[in-house]
């Protein structure tokens, strides 16, 4: 039976996998726009926090920072709650990933959506308040809208990134596709039928976000002319 | 609450001696990573050129090749690769009966390959996109000029795209040194295996990870240093005006 | 196979049925087959997982048996991850700075792995690369040993790996629990052609009086409730019962 019936398994653990990745990522939007917004403000201490955040968490290897914050981060949770006499909550794999993966990537997104937010022409936020609308509205109905269409190429480079990246939470135990492919190729003694399979798994997941993202690109760029040569 | 003392004994392992454990390749930690980091990168970029000739051209029978090639390298990830060069590949009789062998069974020789391979396909698409990119007065003078397509492409074309590759190949060279991390998955001891080596004797976290990934920082700053200043020398003509 | 399983889950069941389950969270390495593997279904079996259940079975309490690469284990461990680790782990010196082991629930001598026929003395390690787990002791013991006769240590964080390696010519020989070795690679149709060689190695000095259950330094109170369990597992048979059926041979020792 092709590969002694690990297939199975080995799709669960895509949807793990994809679990991680889907949560990972709107962890790191919601990082991303508060980065972004850190750096744009007047603020000068809120700016180089947001400055440290990007450019250290880029200059260091996702597999260090998953080793660090599952390790170390749940110690440093354990010592603090046992000095002040609490329960620790438990980090378990699942959670670690997804946010080291959210983490890291919140830098990258900060970067996207910085670019993004900056492209669009100032008057239309000078508007938008002009007509006595609240910033957060301003934001919601005029910002966003325009700021998509320019953070939609880097944005879907940063979430293909990170769904590769996600191979890597196998490292730390969590029992997603690496892991199970891991188990697999032990057992069945064919490990590049093993992988070949979790290459094509992962090669449908990017070539089904490309499609949906290049249509969601076509369509916040209604109305907008391409550059003729 | 970190052990200093702990990270200044065992500095000389990250960065290339060995702390008492014998050796597990050529060299171990910072050198392990720079060899790593710096062959796959130029044997990449070797390779990228003339893909990247052929990706543009408009023989589909040349680019379509290729395109499948960057297709698969960057729609999978490099871990993956990796593996399935290192495990994959050794699974097959014919392979380790064949020349390659001696070379494959090398942990550094199947990494060098992975990331060679997968830094290829990424540089190889910067530099097709940069060659479609060159502007078509450059093209046009040329033709005047009387030049071949072959000397165009050589004293035109390619350098021309290689200077505006620049930026985006500088975002890629800092993600294959991250990448490098994931040797030790296949038991090579580059920085990060020295660090979960360290980790796995001590049972401290902190004083390793924290220590590579302060010398993961360091060489960020440094490569993005050197290609600041090989935009300055080779990208000068885009810089702002400065009077 | 899950019969048994099924059979020690109902009485942990019933007994727990009377009193309030609490879960215990046990460890294991889950690629270390016969103690540990994880089946195409996600589940552990083994003779860790399986001592596990029946421990909790005693102790009345619920089992959750969870996963983790062994280089990793111990300091999971004392990130309270789990509450116990049941992995083949040897009761050392080195090991009970860091944890509090139970009773030893096995003894076994380690071996090396290698072609069949292949003379093990002083002189064969000079040159030679020898697969080992990462973190155990046999790593340890083949840094000190081995490594001063000239041979070259590679780490794998999982021991199959060491075997797939062992197959493909990349080490030389690999150093294991003797029945790991055993099971999983000489008698399985991969392991055609290697043999266990060389003696026993079983110094005490590195691999202790065997090997026990771990739990966080000062949780006596856990380590006295498994102390118990595994007594009362050994009189009334369940060790015997589970042992029987992964080993032909006595593994507790002395």
């Amino acid at each position: 039976m092709f590969l002694q019936g690990y297939l199975p398994s080995i799709m669960e653990g895509t949807i793990l996998t994809l679990q991680v990745a889907v949560s990972a990522l709107l962890v790191s939007v919601v990082l991303g726009l508060i980065g972004a917004m850190f750096k744009m403000s007047p603020s000068k201490p809120l700016a180089w926090l947001a400055e440290v955040y990007s450019t250290v968490v880029r200059g260091v290897p996702d597999l260090v920072w998953m080793l660090l914050l599952f390790f170390g981060v749940q110690m440093l949770i354990n010592e603090l709650f046992a000095q002040l006499g609490w329960e620790a909550p438990e980090i378990n794999s699942f959670f670690a990933g997804v946010m080291t993966i959210g983490f890291i990537f919140g830098a990258y997104m900060t970067e996207t959506f910085r670019g993004a937010i900056m492209a669009v022409p100032k008057g239309q936020m000078e508007a938008g308040l002009a007509y006595g609308m609240s910033p957060l509205r301003v934001f919601l109905r005029i910002t966003f809208p325009q700021m998509v269409r320019f953070a939609l190429p880097s944005f879907s480079n940063n979430w293909l990134v990170l769904v590769k990246s996600t191979a890597l939470v196998s490292v730390i135990g969590l029992n997603d596709v690496m892991y199970r492919a891991d188990t697999a190729k032990s057992i069945t003694q064919e490990p590049f039928t093993v992988y070949a399979v979790v290459g094509c798994i992962f090669l449908a997941i990017t070539s089904v976000s490309d499609l949906a993202l290049k249509r969601l690109e076509k369509r916040y760029s209604t109305g907008v002319r391409e550059t003729e040569l | 609450m970190i052990d200093l003392n702990l990270i200044i004994e065992r500095f000389p392992a990250f960065l290339g001696g060995t702390d008492g454990a014998p050796i597990m390749s050529t060299s171990d930690g910072l050198q392990l990573t720079l060899e790593l980091l710096g062959l796959s990168l130029v044997f990449g970029l070797l390779l990228a050129v003339p893909m990247a000739l052929m990706l543009v051209s408009r023989n589909k029978w040349v680019a379509r090749p290729v395109w499948l090639y960057t297709y698969v390298f960057r729609g999978t990830p490099l871990l993956v690769q990796l593996f399935i060069i290192y495990y994959g590949l050794s699974q097959f009789d014919w392979v380790r009966d064949s020349w390659a062998w001696e070379y494959l069974r090398e942990a550094y020789v199947c990494a060098i390959l992975a990331f060679t391979l997968n830094t290829a396909a990424y540089t190889t698409e910067i530099l097709a996109g940069q060659i479609r990119n060159t502007h078509y007065g450059e093209i046009e003078a040329a033709k005047a000029m009387g030049m071949g397509k072959w000397l165009m492409m050589r004293r035109i074309v390619i350098p021309s795209a290689l200077r505006r590759a620049l930026p985006a190949y500088s975002n890629e060279v800092v993600m294959m040194m991250q990448s490098t991390s994931i040797a030790g998955l296949v038991t090579l001891a580059d920085l990060t295996g020295v660090a979960r080596r360290v980790f796995s004797d001590t049972y401290m976290p902190f004083e390793p990870f924290l220590t590579v990934a302060g010398i993961y920082l360091v060489m960020t700053f440094a490569l993005v240093w050197l290609f600041k200043k090989a935009e300055q020398r080779w990208l000068a003509y885009l810089a702002p005006r400065k009077h | 196979m899950k019969k048994p399983l099924l059979a020690l889950g109902t009485l942990a069941l019933a007994l727990s049925a009377t009193v309030s389950a609490e879960t215990l969270r046990f460890a294991t390495d889950a690629s270390y087959p016969p103690f540990s593997k994880q089946g195409a279904d996600g589940k552990m079996t083994g003779f860790d997982p399986d001592i596990a259940q029946a421990l909790c079975a005693v102790m009345k309490a619920k089992c959750e048996i969870v996963p983790q690469d062994f280089d990793g284990i111990i300091p999971a461990l004392q990130a309270k991850k789990f509450d116990a680790v049941i992995a083949s782990m040897n009761i050392t010196e080195e090991r009970k700075k860091a944890v509090d082991f139970s009773d030893k629930y096995y003894n076994m001598a380690s071996r090396l792995v290698a072609k069949q026929g292949t003379q093990v003395n002083a002189a064969w390690f000079k040159g030679k690369k020898i697969g080992v787990l990462r973190s155990s002791i046999q790593e340890k013991y083949a840094r000190d040993t081995f490594a001063k006769q000239g041979a070259q240590l590679v780490s794998y964080g999982k021991a199959p790996e060491s075997f797939m390696d062992l197959k493909a010519g990349r080490v030389d020989a690999a150093f294991v629990d003797a029945a790991v070795g055993d099971v999983d690679f000489v008698k399985t149709p991969n392991g055609k052609g290697f043999a266990l060689v060389g003696p026993d190695y079983n110094e005490a000095k590195y691999f202790g009086v065997g090997s026990g259950i771990a739990v966080r330094k000062g949780d006596k109170a856990l380590l006295t409730r498994i102390n118990a369990a595994l007594k009362q597992i050994r009189a009334d048979g369940s060790y015997d019962k589970i042992q029987k059926k992964y080993f032909s041979f006595d593994i507790y020792g002395k």
